[in-house]
C-alpha cells in the first residue's frame, strides 16, 4: 500500500472525473468510427459546437443554466443521503406555475411580477420534490422510485392543462399557454446590445443558476444548518442520536432541491419559449442527473460541469447538421459518461497506488533479533 | 353512459390488461430475479426501451419476428451484465448505476434506432382465444399476444425454480445473506452478475412485445416508465413471480384506461388517464411500505425500503 499524501484527494477529485470523460470521449469515438464516421472529426466538431466561437459560447451558456439547477435538485438532497431524480418533474411543473401565474393573479407586471412568476414556479417545483421527501421520511417509500414516478405524473399534469384548462387559442399547431406579458419576461444581460461577445444574448437565468450554485455550496459548507444537513447525509442514526431534527432537514433538502428545478423550469418559460408548451420538457432534468453525479454533488463544482454538458448539448446539433448523427448522439455520450464516472469511484482512493512500484525495502530488524 | 359502451370499455380494459400488461410482466419477472439475488436494477427501464428497438431491428432485417425476440433477450442481458459488472467494483452504488443505465439504454436506442422508425417489421403472432365468439369485439379483445403464455410459464418456471432448486437457493442466499453464501463457496458477485444478466434477458423480452406486438411499432416514446414501474410492481408483489403476473394484469388495465376510453370517443383528462397506472404505483407503494420494517418477503440484502 502506498501512504496517502495530503495532495492525493484533491487530485483524484479532480482527476477521476477528467480521466472519466476522456474515457467516456474515447468510447464515443470509437461508437461513432462503427458507424462510419471519422472519430476526430466529430471530436473536433464537439470543440467547435461547444467552445468553437462566440455563437458557441452563447449557446452553451445559454444550455448551462437550467443544467446548474436542475443538477442541485439532484445535489441537495443527495447531501442529505437521498437519490432524487425527479427533477424533470419539478422543472417541468415549474414551468406551468410560471405560465399559470397571470392567469390568476391577471395584474402581475414588472420586475416585481416577475419575481413572481418566477417563485410560482419554484415553489411547485419546490412542493413536488418534498413530496417525496415526504414519502420516504413517513411511509419508507423509495425516493428515487417515487420521485421519478411524480415525474411522469407531472409531465402528464402539464400535457393536460397545457393543452386542455390552459390552451392559448391562438396556439394552432403546438399547443401552447398564454405567451408571458412582455414586462414579465427575462430579458438578456447584456441588453440589447448582444454584439459577438461571448455573453452575447445570454439571459438572466444564467445569473440565477451560478447564485443559486454559490449560495448552495455557502450553505452547506458554512452555516449550521448546511453541516447538520451532511451529517444526516453521512450517517441518518448517528444525527438522529446527537437529537438533529433528521426528518425536517431531509424535507428542507428537498424542497430547496425541487425549488431550483422548478426556478429552472420558469426561467425556461420567461427567458426562452415565452409559453408553456412541449419543447420545455427537453430532459434537463436528466442530464442534471448526470451532471451533479459528475460533480459529486457539491455545488461549487457543478457550474462547470454544467457548462461542459451544456457545450456538449449544443454541440449536438452541429453534429446533426454536418455529418447527420442522430440528435441522440449527445444522449450516447452522456450515458457513456454516466457509466465511466461511476467506474471511476472505484478508484478512488486508490488512483496513486496504482502506479507505485512495490520495491523492496531495507527491512529494519527488532533490536532482538540482530546478532 | 349506455350499457353498450359500458361493456365495449370492459371489454377493451380486459383485453388490454394482457395487451398492455405483458411488458409489465416479463420486466417484473426480470427485476424479481434480479432483486432476489441482493440487487435492485432500476436500469431495466432502459434495458425495455434498448431491447425494444433491438428486437424491431432484428425483426425487420431478418423478417422473422422470433430472430427480433431472440435479440431483444440477448441486448436485454448485454445491458444488465454492464449493470452487473459495474455494481461489483468497490462503492458503486446499483441505485446510481440503475440510472445511469436508464440515460445510457435510451440514448443507444434512440441513437441506434434512428433509422427503423419508418418500417414496418414482422409482428409477433396472436393467438386468437376470442374465435368462439361471434362479436369482433371480444375476439379482438381476447386476442393474445403469443408471448403471453411464455411469461405464465416462465414465472412458473421462477416460482419454482427459486423455490426448489439448487440454482434457486443459492441466488436467494446471495439475496438473504451474502456472509451465508461466502461461507459455502459462492462468489456472491458472480451469483448476482448471473442473476442481474438473466433478469435483464427476461425483461428484454418484454421489450420485444413492446415494439413487435403492442403498440407493434419503434418510436422514441415507446415507453414511458413502464419499466421503472414494473420495478415498484415486484416491491407491491412482494417478491414472488406467481404475485408477479396478478400485479402486471392488474397495472395492464389500468394502463389501458386512457386507450380504452378514447376508443368509445371518450377524449377529455386523456393525459390524467395515461397518468392513472404511475399514480396507482405510487399509492400502491404508499400502501405497502412502512419506515418501520422492512416489506414482507423482501430479500434482506436489498436497500429497497430504507
Amino acid at each position: 500500500m502506498s501512504t496517502p499524501r495530503s495532495w492525493h484527494a484533491p487530485a483524484e477529485a479532480l482527476l477521476l472525473p477528467a480521466g472519466a470523460l476522456v474515457a467516456a470521449l474515447a468510447l464515443f469515438g470509437l461508437f461513432v468510427w462503427f458507424g462510419g464516421h471519422s472519430p476526430v472529426q466529430v471530436w473536433v466538431l464537439l470543440f467547435q459546437g461547444a467552445f468553437g466561437d462566440a455563437f458557441s459560447w452563447q449557446n452553451s451558456l445559454q444550455r448551462a443554466a437550467p443544467l446548474m439547477l436542475t443538477a442541485l435538485a439532484v445535489a441537495l438532497p443527495a447531501r442529505a443521503g437521498l437519490t432524487v431524480i425527479g427533477g424533470e418533474g419539478a422543472l417541468v411543473l415549474g414551468a406551468l406555475g410560471c405560465a399559470g401565474l397571470p392567469y390568476i393573479l391577471s395584474d402581475v407586471s414588472g420586475t416585481a411580477g416577475s419575481v413572481a412568476v418566477l417563485a410560482a414556479g419554484a415553489l411547485l417545483g419546490a412542493g413536488w420534490i418534498a413530496l417525496a421527501g415526504a414519502l420516504r421520511q413517513w411511509r419508507g417509500v423509495n425516493e428515487t422510485i417515487s420521485s421519478l414516478l411524480l415525474g411522469y405524473i407531472a409531465i402528464a399534469l402539464f400535457k393536460h392543462f397545457v393543452e386542455g384548462p390552459m390552451r392559448d387559442p391562438a396556439s394552432l399547431n403546438k399547443p401552447s399557454t398564454r405567451p408571458l406579458a412582455e414586462s414579465l419576461r427575462i430579458g438578456a444581460i447584456m441588453g440589447n446590445s448582444a454584439g459577438d461577445s461571448l455573453l452575447g444574448d445570454v439571459h438572466w437565468g444564467l445569473v440565477i443558476g451560478l447564485v443559486a450554485c454559490l449560495a448552495a455550496g455557502l450553505w452547506l459548507s458554512f452555516s449550521a444548518s448546511g453541516f447538520a444537513l451532511r451529517v444526516v447525509g453521512g450517517n441518518a442514526r448517528a444525527a438522529r442520536l446527537v437529537g438533529l431534527p433528521t426528518d425536517r432537514l431531509i424535507l428542507l433538502s428537498c424542497a430547496l432541491g425541487g425549488g431550483c428545478a422548478g426556478l429552472a423550469g420558469a426561467v425556461e418559460v420567461a427567458a426562452v419559449h415565452q409559453s408553456a408548451n412541449t419543447a420545455v420538457i427537453a430532459g434537463l432534468g436528466y442530464t442534471g442527473i448526470l451532471v451533479s453525479f459528475v460533480a459529486r454533488h457539491k455545488p461549487w463544482a457543478i457550474p462547470p460541469v454544467a457548462l461542459l454538458f451544456g457545450g456538449f448539448a449544443a454541440a449536438g446539433s452541429l453534429l446533426q447538421r454536418r455529418i447527420g448523427l442522430p440528435d441522440a448522439s449527445v444522449l450516447v455520450l452522456q450515458g457513456f459518461a454516466f457509466v465511466f464516472i461511476l467506474a471511476a469511484e472505484a478508484l478512488r482512493g486508490r488512483l496513486f497506488g496504482l502506479f507505485e512500484f512495490s520495491l523492496p525495502r531495507r527491512v529494519k530488524l527488532l533490536p532482538g533479533a540482530a546478532a | 353512459m349506455s350499457a353498450e359502451i359500458g361493456l365495449d370499455l370492459l371489454l377493451a380494459i380486459v383485453g388490454g390488461a394482457v395487451r398492455v400488461g405483458t411488458p409489465f410482466l416479463f420486466v417484473s419477472l426480470g427485476e424479481c430475479l434480479t432483486e432476489k439475488s441482493g440487487r435492485i436494477n432500476l436500469g431495466l427501464e432502459g434495458v425495455l426501451v434498448f431491447s425494444a428497438m433491438a428486437g424491431f431491428g432484428g425483426a425487420y432485417l431478418s423478417g422473422s419476428p422470433w430472430v427480433g425476440v431472440l435479440l431483444a433477450g440477448l441486448s436485454g442481458a448485454a445491458l444488465a451484465l454492464l449493470h452487473g459488472l459495474l455494481c461489483s467494483l468497490k462503492r458503486v452504488s446499483d441505485i446510481a448505476t440503475g440510472i445511469a443505465l436508464m440515460l445510457l439504454g435510451a440514448g443507444l436506442a434512440f441513437y441506434l434506432g434512428k433509422p427503423l422508425i419508418q418500417p414496418q417489421a414482422p409482428q409477433i403472432p396472436a393467438i386468437a382465444l376470442g374465435a368462439w365468439s361471434a362479436s369482433p369485439g371480444v375476439q379482438s379483445a381476447l386476442a393474445i399476444n403469443a408471448l403471453f403464455p411464455v411469461g405464465v410459464a416462465l414465472a412458473g418456471l421462477l416460482a419454482w425454480g427459486l423455490a426448489n432448486t439448487r440454482w434457486g437457493l443459492v441466488v436467494r442466499m446471495a439475496g438473504d445473506s451474502s456472509d451465508a453464501a461466502r461461507a459455502l463457496g459462492y462468489s456472491v458477485n458472480g451469483v448476482r452478475i448471473a442473476a442481474t444478466t438473466a433478469g435483464g434477458f427476461i425483461a428484454g423480452l418484454g421489450g420485444a412485445s413492446l415494439s413487435l406486438y403492442y403498440p407493434g411499432s419503434w418510436n422514441e416514446g415507446l415507453s414511458s416508465g413502464q419499466g421503472l414501474i414494473a420495478v415498484a410492481l415486484v416491491i407491491f408483489a412482494r417478491w414472488s413471480p406467481w404475485r408477479c403476473l396478478g400485479a402486471a394484469l392488474l397495472f395492464g388495465g389500468a394502463g389501458a384506461i386512457g386507450p380504452a376510453l378514447q376508443s368509445v370517443g371518450i377524449s377529455g383528462g386523456y393525459y390524467l388517464f395515461n397518468a392513472v397506472p404511475y399514480a396507482l404505483t405510487l399509492a400502491i407503494l404508499v400502501a405497502t411500505c412502512s419506515p418501520q420494517r422492512a416489506v414482507k418477503g423482501a430479500p434482506m440484502e436489498l436497500g429497497v425500503s430504507t
